[in-house]
């Protein structure tokens, strides 16, 4: 590598650590997203120039962060002729006269705020995505279209469009008061599961940004314990990421193949995990402050701690859906909730249960790949061929559609013997 | 941060006039724009009458042409509208709440555009 990629490739990462906190900083004293983007923008390019003269300074946090303070009071000076006692360069003056003043200047953590506002609910659910990963996350744009299979420039207009929304609608950059504080919270823990669970859905064959959006969610719910602590709900939704990536070496066969869970090797499931996911999901249930997310995750826990499949509590596990269908209806959860009272025993009843969900869940693979099953076991050949031919449809995924095929193959087999 | 509060509601949609529920939703008006203004956020607001006795107009080659109609022929009509100076979009979605045809309709946020028109 060249020393100009060796630095840059030092910037990025710089970058990618700190990132958030820059950003949260110079939105916090600009008051606006777009201009701390690009005044963070100015400063990582011209640290490209200076660090290759002078070399990496001691604290580049704080190097970057004094630059874009002036870069941005240079923006803003450009754009307004009286800009020079505009609050915002009075602001960002004083807060530079501050930092020069000690050696090593505390760059306040203000994160928080930020991903309450990246997951503000005025936001279209995939931009509050988007905005998450690149503002919290680090991540590039490109980064974040491939890994949602969208165009470069689409994204990068969806991000424009965001922070142009956000300064132009005064959303505002707040941690949101009690009253607000279970709803918000959940728009914030929802995108950090939608980002996991577009990497869980992701097959081994396809671009590693992808399943890294599993790393990626894991770590915006660390970074959220830490900023905001004893909240069982972000312990709930860390554990429950924990203890499902635990199994992810184990979900795929050395040729890409789906392996499903109850076939899965259960020494290839990552022990560490497993046990730093049930230790946190302890100290969520004990804050007696139940929650779906707390409950998802213990319905993992009981499929983990189960040493063979067959040992599986469904009991256990099917309580647990009537509660978590009882504090968060919907469909889906129904579905999950019928294949575990098909595990019970009560397979007649399940089906029914299904059946009814079959407008809901239309549109939904895992619905109908689930009535194939169920139909199977019932020795309903009719009912399991259309449902597995309607789950390979609406399949996203190769070694799933595979998957799926040898299941509908084998049931063909069956009839014949 | 001004906000225009657009009250859009299917015909039909919500209570008949005449009717007890009707004035629910009356006495609702009243308590929100007590709301507003004890709020400090109350800039104006007003209900527009059907969108039958509307009449767009434009200019075409330098001449007005009117249209008996709304701009645009949709489900949902604009039904009355509020103004609303608040401190960010979040105190906005509050006050908003409080308008009762959110109950079977929808209120759109926008905030308004400062411009600086040439003398």
């Amino acid at each position: 590598m060249s020393d100009e990629a060796v630095l840059s490739a030092r910037i990025a990462a710089i970058m990618r650590e700190d990132r958030g906190r820059l950003v949260a900083a110079l939105i916090r004293a600009l008051g606006s997203f777009d201009m701390a983007e690009d005044a963070l923008q100015d400063a990582s390019e011209r640290a490209l120039v200076h660090w290759a003269r002078n070399g990496i300074p001691a604290r580049p946090d704080a190097w970057l962060l004094q630059v874009a303070r002036r870069a941005a009071i240079d923006r803003i000076r450009k754009a307004q002729r009286h800009a020079a006692a505009s609050p915002e360069v009075l602001r960002l003056m004083e807060e530079d006269e501050a930092d020069r003043a000690m050696d090593a200047p505390e760059i306040p953590d203000e994160r928080l705020r930020l991903i309450f506002t990246c997951c503000h609910p005025a936001l279209e659910e995939k931009t509050r995505v988007a905005l998450t990963l690149r503002t919290v996350g680090g991540l590039t744009t490109r980064e974040i279209a491939r890994a949602f299979l969208d165009s470069e420039p689409a994204m990068g207009q969806r991000l424009s469009r965001a922070r142009a929304k956000i300064s132009a609608a005064a959303i505002p950059f707040v941690v949101p008061e009690r009253a607000d504080w279970d709803q918000r919270l959940n728009s914030v823990l929802s995108v950090i599961y939608l980002i996991f669970n577009e990497g869980w859905t992701a097959g081994p064959g396809e671009e590693p940004i992808r399943t890294g959006l599993c790393d990626e969610a894991i770590w915006l719910a660390r970074l959220m314990t830490g900023l905001a602590s004893g909240e069982p709900e972000i312990e709930g939704l860390l554990a429950l990421m924990l203890i499902a990536h635990a199994r992810h070496a184990a979900r795929f066969d050395p040729g890409g193949g789906m392996i499903p869970l109850e076939e899965q090797d259960r020494a290839n499931w990552d022990a560490g995990l497993v046990d730093e996911g049930l230790a946190l999901l302890d100290v969520a249930v004990a804050r007696r402050l139940p929650g779906p997310f707390q409950l998802q995750a213990a319905i993992g826990a009981l499929h983990v701690q189960a040493e063979r499949p067959e040992a599986t509590d469904w009991a256990q596990i099917l309580l647990l859906y009537d509660r978590l269908l009882a504090l968060a209806p919907s469909p889906i959860v129904a579905l999950n909730r019928a294949v575990a009272m098909a595990e019970t025993g009560a397979l007649e009843r399940a089906r029914r249960e299904m059946a009814a969900l079959a407008g809901a869940l239309a549109g939904y693979q895992p619905f109908h790949a689930a009535t194939a099953e169920l139909a199977r076991r019932a020795g309903d050949a009719e009912v399991a061929r259309a449902a597995y031919a309607e789950a390979i449809r609406l399949s996203q995924s190769e070694s799933e559609r595979a998957w799926l095929q040898a299941r509908a193959d084998d049931l063909a087999d069956s009839r014949r013997m | 941060m001004q906000y225009l509060a657009l009250i859009y509601a299917e015909d039909g949609a919500g209570p008949q006039y005449d009717t007890p529920e009707f004035g629910a939703m009356m006495q609702g008006y009243a308590n929100a724009n007590k709301a507003f203004q004890a709020a400090g956020v109350m800039r104006g607001g007003e209900a527009l009458q059907h969108t039958s006795t509307a009449t767009s107009l434009r200019i075409r080659d330098g001449k007005t042409e009117t249209m008996d109609g709304p701009f645009a022929e949709t489900k949902e009509r604009l039904g009355g509208f509020y103004l609303l100076d608040c401190k960010d979009l979040d105190q906005a979605i509050e006050m908003a709440s409080l308008i009762p045809s959110a109950q079977f309709g929808t209120i759109e946020l926008r905030p308004v555009m400062e411009i600086n028109l040439p003398e």
